[in-house]
């Protein structure tokens, strides 16, 4: 019988040796690469220092007035004062300071996933074989626990901000990349093909058409970005990143159920004030500037109450 | 058909394709190793597709070509190897002269930049842009600084009637106002060559019959040389030159509208064109007959009593030198001037009849025929008389019956007034013997 020369239990532990042939690998990496990675290291905690800078040293009313600018240029008044009332209560919360450094952790790790995932939606958007090789990288990047490359990013980077940003880059950028290419392959067909008929190069048509076409889809993958990093940022915690994250991270150390509330609530706040704003940058410009037509409904609406009312 | 525009230096024809081959799918090359070997379209397997087999024609330049065939002929396949957009699997295409096929892509560009503009079916415009900077489209690609482009695209939007529209975006526009702005697109790139795929098939019918009269006034007026796909067989006869006529990936035919109408390749074109709109396309010199009854002025009353006594009909066309067209004499005035001994055939001569021009198309002539007793006489731009139709001749050639199936001859002059005997006893009272030598005018125009 077949079944009896199968052992009767599942092996509980690794018959091929996967993880310790990554674990070479990384190691591998730290010996030949090291140079690399200190550069790496360097660049990012930089940057992460000058954005962090930028927050933290002006007073804290002057950052929070131009959110809300920028909340009423971007959405109307309605949302700018809400978003103004928020950053208030995390003042009140004690948790300015940790806020700040949470958003320069999420624009900086942000911004990097967006700089490497934009130019590689294009790619896959141009090329099916750059498309076949990409997709299953992502699917591995965006589904294997963040946990997991927590661990070679601490050996490559070292305890700090800098492998929580790494981390978060990479678990971020999926959808960047889906986005772009998502939306470059969906600008009509004809268009593209009428623009090759009149002689435009493929760099004119892509500055020129792809990507303004493509732009709605890519600013609602870039906002997802965002969004992931900031999901990221107990995890970036855990690493030594600081900020909201390093508060809740040392809650659950302390079993301290009311920093662990003041710091996950001012998570929430930075969330929906992000996510609002870049969801709108999407559209066009709004609320203020569409003020002006308005009083036109709005004298409608009196004139439509006045009629009689069918029975 | 249509003049030559370019009537300058007789150079090469505006397009030349030889032997294409394009195939989808697997193996292209060993789809058309096949195809030369012998199989048809259908015997392929079902991974290798023949869009386009053993195309070979040439396009002169200033005319219109149309490519008509039904949907899955290969038809916007074929016309986009005309400018590269898809590269044959085999053959060569010439664009004014110069082989495109093989060519690098930056090369390939500036050909489609100075030569080669399109129009598309579902109008292909730039939707973030206004109608102007679509129009310009072409310029800004070639280079053209943006105020001369502006100025340039604004002519042709007054030319195709979109002024007062150039701020539009695309999607604030009709499909026939898309269409135009496709076309001015086309127009303002300023190339020789106009390639246009079923640019007129989204639109509604009477919208459609307007831009195809507005595009054959264009043609005229700027003498671009046009390929013009469709699959509608009434709009390929109305705007073509020649027309090509695809099927399954094959060209069957080509030839004039007339042609394809009246002299069909095989079943299939016959098939096809069956039920065409044929007052619309075949004209006056297309069906007309020999004329008959015809005397030349010169010859007297005498002769021409005589003729209408042996063709039994009651009126005779009247030619004055090199054949043209006088008019006609009617039997009672004829024998009143045998009777009287009169000899000058110009006193009895009558000019109303109805005389159209060769060019003329059938609906055209519905009205004249009516009105008219006479076959109405068909003549060239100096009058000369070329031939005649007789209403049963128009009415069967628009039925698309033929008028000589019947084993009855079919009467086709008015028939005589004056009984035979009477006329040749007032011949014979009158003057000699019947002289023979008068008959020979008879049907010289056969
Ligand atoms: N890119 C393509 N890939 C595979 N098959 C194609 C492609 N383009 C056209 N074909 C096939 O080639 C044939 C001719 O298509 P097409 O040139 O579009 O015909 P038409 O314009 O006359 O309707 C069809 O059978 C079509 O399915
Ligand atoms: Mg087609």
């Amino acid at each position: 019988m077949i079944p009896a020369l199968l052992p009767s239990t599942p092996p509980t532990s690794p018959v091929i040796p996967l993880g310790p042939w990554v674990e070479a690998f990384i190691e591998f990496l730290t010996e030949t690469l090291g140079w690399f990675f200190g550069g790496l290291r360097a660049a990012f905690g930089g940057l992460y220092d000058v954005v962090d800078l930028a927050l933290a040293a002006p007073p804290f009313w002057a950052v929070i007035a131009v959110v809300t600018l920028l909340g009423l240029y971007l959405r109307g008044w309605l949302f700018a004062a809400g978003s103004a009332l928020g950053l208030v209560l995390i003042v009140l919360l004690g948790q300015w300071g940790n806020a700040m450094d949470t958003l320069a952790l999420v624009l900086v790790a942000s911004a990097i996933a967006i700089i490497v995932s934009v130019p590689l939606g294009i790619l896959a958007a141009r090329s099916g074989t750059a498309s076949a090789v990409i997709k299953p990288i992502l699917d591995f990047m965006q589904t294997m626990p963040a946990f997991v490359y927590l661990i070679p990013a601490l050996i490559l980077f070292r305890v700090g901000v800098v492998p929580g940003i790494v981390a978060t880059i990479i678990f971020a950028m999926a959808p960047g990349v889906r986005m772009t290419e998502l939306g470059i392959r969906g600008v009509d067909k004809e268009v593209v093909e009428a623009a090759h008929a009149f002689g435009s190069s493929p760099a004119r048509i892509l500055r020129q058409i792809q990507l303004p076409l493509a732009m709605p889809t890519i600013l609602a993958g870039i906002n997802q970005v965002i969004m992931l990093s900031l999901s990221m940022v107990v995890i970036a915690g855990m690493v030594g990143a600081g900020g909201l994250g390093g508060q809740v991270v040392a809650s659950l150390n302390r079993i301290d159920v009311a920093l662990g509330f003041e710091a996950g609530l001012s998570v929430v706040i930075l969330a929906i004030i992000l996510d609002r704003l870049t969801a709108a940058l999407g559209r066009p410009r709004t609320k203020l500037f569409r003020r002006t037509p308005a009083p036109d409904a709005a004298a409608d609406a009196p004139a439509r109450a006045a009629e009689p009312v069918a029975a | 058909m249509s003049d030559n525009p370019y009537p300058a230096v007789p150079t090469a024809p505006a397009v030349r394709a030889a032997a294409l081959y394009k195939a989808f799918g697997r193996k292209p090359l060993d789809t058309v190793a096949r195809l030369r070997a012998g199989a048809e379209r259908g015997s392929l397997p079902a991974e290798q597709t023949a869009a386009v087999i053993d195309a070979t024609f040439e396009v002169k330049r200033g005319e219109i070509f149309v490519v008509m065939g039904l949907s899955g002929s290969g038809k916007s396949t074929l016309i986009r190897m005309l400018n590269g957009l898809l590269a044959p699997t085999s053959g060569t295409v010439e664009v004014a002269g110069t082989t495109i096929t093989g060519l690098a892509p930056k090369q390939l560009r500036a050909v489609r930049r100075q030569s080669v503009s399109m129009v598309f079916q579902h109008f292909a415009l730039l939707p973030h842009r206004t109608v102007i900077d679509n129009v310009a489209y072409g310029l800004e690609v070639q280079g053209v600084p943006l105020e001369e482009r502006r100025a340039r695209a604004n002519t042709i939007i007054g030319i195709v009637g979109l002024a007062g529209w150039e701020d539009k975006l695309p999607a604030q526009l009709s499909g026939g106002m898309q269409q135009r702005v496709g076309l001015a697109r086309a127009l303002a790139a300023d190339t020789d060559i106009l390639l246009m795929d079923e640019a007129f098939s989204a639109l509604d019918p009477l919208i459609r019959r307007e831009m195809q009269e507005q595009l054959v006034e264009l043609q005229a007026e700027l003498g671009k040389t046009i390929i013009f796909i469709t699959h509608d067989l009434n709009e390929a006869m109305f705007l073509g030159d020649r027309i090509a006529v695809m099927r399954d990936g094959r060209i069957v035919q080509i030839g004039t509208p007339e042609e394809i109408l009246t002299d069909p390749a095989n079943d299939y074109v016959a098939q096809f064109v069956q039920d065409v709109d044929r007052a619309r396309v075949l004209t006056a010199s297309s069906v007309m007959e020999p004329a008959r009854a015809i005397v030349s002025l010169s010859a007297g009353p005498r002769a021409a009593l005589r003729t209408m006594r042996d063709l039994q009909t009651s009126a005779a066309y009247v030619l004055g030198n090199g054949r043209t067209l006088l008019g006609v004499v009617r039997d009672r005035d004829v024998i009143r001037q045998v009777k009287n001994r009169e000899t000058d055939l110009s006193l009895v001569v009558r000019h109303d009849l109805s005389a159209v021009d060769a060019d003329t198309n059938l609906s055209d002539l519905v009205e004249a025929s009516v009105e008219s007793d006479l076959p109405l006489a068909v003549v060239d731009s100096r009058t000369r008389l070329l031939g005649v139709i007789p209403r049963v001749t128009l009415l069967a050639a628009l039925g698309n019956v033929s008028s000589h199936t019947g084993e009855v001859p079919v009467m086709i002059d008015p028939p005589a007034t004056i009984p035979v005997d009477v006329v040749t006893e007032t011949l014979l009272a009158t003057g000699g013997p019947t002289e023979p030598a008068d008959a020979a005018l008879e049907g010289s125009l056969r």
